[in-house]
């Protein structure tokens, strides 16, 4: 929209580029396993897998079309219509990896983008869900929804999603304004330290919770470090949804986070509707954190690491940025993920563990460099 | 062009800016000067509605709290004194931001876009440091890309708060005239905020000097800048002490 001076947005090479690595690394973490299946057959599988799907679609779509749909449920499946893959490799790749392995991806993608429009947004290299606390507020919202038996009828992860997501914006919220109040800059320092008394009480909330409800509620540490582990289908559509929506949003938004990176003040002088923005963003990275926490729990610094590594590779300019970390995110969480369930070969990880010794590390990278500089 | 009424804005309990009344015509420029904390800088935030405050500001007529932002960025522009840079975006990244609120109005326009863009690098001569990273800046640079931003932007009406601060004496002159330069084109306007009296003096066509948020004079240098309105303001002698400084130059021989 603005300009389309040389390096101003993603292009289709790069997207190209970007996309068959994230599909690569795909591959390989849905052949690799406790069982080890050769790629080819994976990909065969999977693709008759799809095809199947597909069919059953079609058939139904068809069935629709013609009177009532009684025909195609009665008459049988059309000879065209691909048989469902069987066998153990086929059903340890259908429902166990492939679905684990696309939550992971999402989750990944979300996360990153979440933690790049808070670092543009803030003017701050280390924001991040974990890193100001939003986790933790996501991750006490689900324990409070499932505590209480908060659920909307009919749909049976709304509740917890909603609170999450509820949490995480008036976590968000809480954390800027007192920020705002302590030094009106907003500060890199102050803010920070800010998310982490303000995860520390949240976590001793979350512990209560937990300690008083165990029946109900899942392994403190699935919250404080994640997993993925028996994730499913209909996780992963609602991660996709989320990102579509959430994603779509934040990326429009791109040129005034552009202008937020830059300062605050600059973007309200060239035309920008801060108070909006800001809302709009923090409002959408909610979202995406809340429902990743409910899939997932709250899986630490994907959102600090990815964007700074790729900031690396394509610049600071949100257009080509935001992109890149939904690929990058991906991976990066995909090959955490991996790390998780391999390594210690049959004791499986949190895959919080993996993310929080890496991102750790380039935190106080980041921070050693910003603070020479500054 | 930009007409203040009865401007007041209070911190708490602290009045910052007390019943400030003001205009600005096309083709002048205002200087505000006066000792710190006299409510200078508050009086810019309050024209770009960056902060709250009651009596009314009019641009062309129309009240500047009904505008919308992008309407706004294009009526005034501002460069401000100090810019903390913490990603490594290019000096054309942050000047083609200048544009942002031209294209929100009009969509597709990127010709015109990327010609005010390479007008202003030229014009603050940045055309050879375009794709430098402003990290690497020094800080006369770094206000230049700025100032190519705000030139970029184009609008009406130009507020420099103590625009050149922090710069050398050389990057005073170069922004100084830049500023000059950008002024003598029709129906432009620059206000600008500033601690140099000699400065004020020397570049502006009007000047409101203030104390404790309140107007103590406005008009021409000739009528503001006089010791009856200095000395009370500054609490010293300020004439004597701009001829002593000027002295040391003078007597000594060596300019």
């Amino acid at each position: 929209m603005i300009l389309c001076m040389g390096k101003n947005r993603f292009s289709f090479i790069e997207f190209v580029i970007f996309a068959a690595v994230t599909f690569a690394v795909l591959c390989l973490c849905v052949c690799i396993g406790s069982v080890s299946i050769p790629p080819a057959d994976t990909l065969s599988v999977i693709w008759d897998g799809a095809r199947y799907q597909a069919g059953r679609i079609a058939a139904a779509l068809a069935g629709l079309a013609s009177d009532g749909g009684a025909a195609a449920g009665s008459g049988g499946a059309p000879s065209w219509l691909a048989a469902r893959p069987e066998g153990l490799q086929a059903s340890i790749i259908l429902s166990v990896r492939l679905p684990r392995v696309l939550c992971v991806a999402m989750t990944g993608a979300a996360l990153a983008l979440a933690g790049g429009a808070m670092q543009g947004l803030l003017k701050n290299p280390l924001a991040d869900g974990s890193t100001l606390g939003v986790s933790s507020g996501a991750a006490l919202g689900a324990v409070t929804a499932i505590a209480f038996g908060i659920r909307f009828p009919g749909l049976p992860f709304a509740g917890t999603m909603v609170m999450a997501i509820l949490f995480a914006f008036l976590s968000l919220v809480l954390i800027l304004s007192l920020a705002y109040r302590l030094d009106c800059s907003l500060a890199t320092n102050t803010i920070i330290l800010i998310g982490v008394i303000f995860s520390m009480f949240v976590s001793s909330l979350m512990n209560i919770i937990v300690t008083f409800a165990a029946d109900r509620i899942r392994h403190i540490t699935f919250w404080t470090m994640g997993s993925l582990q028996g994730a499913g289908y209909q996780n992963a559509l609602v991660l996709f949804g989320a990102l579509v929506i959430c994603g779509g949003i934040i990326l429009r938004r791109a040129q005034e986070l552009n202008a937020f990176a830059i300062g605050e003040d600059n973007a309200r002088h060239i035309g920008v509707d801060v108070r909006r923005v800001k809302l709009v963003i923090l409002i959408t990275v909610s979202g995406l954190i809340g429902v990743c926490v409910s899939i997932g729990g709250s899986i630490g610094f994907v959102g600090l690491v990815t964007p700074h590594i790729v900031r690396m590779l394509v610049g600071p300019n949100h257009r080509r940025l935001l992109p890149a970390s939904l690929f990058g995110g991906a991976v990066f969480l995909m090959l955490a993920d991996l790390a998780a369930r391999t390594l210690l070969n049959p004791i499986e990880l949190p895959i919080g563990v993996v993310t929080s010794l890496v991102g750790a590390v380039v935190f106080v990278v980041i921070f050693y460099r910003s603070r020479r500089r500054g | 062009m930009l007409q203040v009424n009865d401007l007041t804005v209070r911190y708490g309990g602290l009045t910052i800016v007390d019943h400030l009344s003001f205009t600005v015509e096309e083709g002048q420029w205002l200087m505000i000067v006066g000792p710190n904390g006299a409510g200078k800088s508050t009086t810019l935030d309050a024209v770009t509605q960056g902060t709250a405050y009651t009596g009314r500001v009019l641009f062309e007529g129309e009240d500047m709290k009904k505008k919308k932002a992008a309407e706004r960025a294009r009526c005034v522009g501002v460069l401000m004194q100090n810019h903390f840079a913490e990603y490594a975006f290019s000096v054309e990244e942050v000047a083609a931001l200048g544009r942002y609120a031209c294209s929100a109005f009009l969509a597709g326009r990127s010709d015109e876009d990327e010609q005010a863009v390479e007008n202003a690098l030229a014009l603050t001569g940045m055309i050879s440091q375009r794709k430098q990273s402003i990290l690497t800046l020094s800080g006369g640079e770094l206000q230049r890309t700025f100032l190519a931003q705000v030139f970029a932007q184009d609008p009406k009406l130009l507020l420099l708060d103590e625009p050149t601060n922090h710069l050398d004496l050389v990057y005073q002159k170069q922004v100084f005239e830049l500023i000059g330069k950008w002024l003598q084109t029709p129906g432009r306007a620059v206000i600008s905020v500033v601690h140099d009296l000699s400065l004020a003096k020397a570049y502006g066509t009007k000047i409101l000097l203030m104390n404790h948020g309140r107007k103590v004079a406005c008009g021409p240098a000739a009528v503001v800048l006089v010791p009856e309105h200095l000395d009370p303001v500054y609490q010293m002698d300020v004439g004597g002490w701009m001829r002593r400084m000027l002295g040391q130059w003078t007597e000594s021989g060596s300019i």
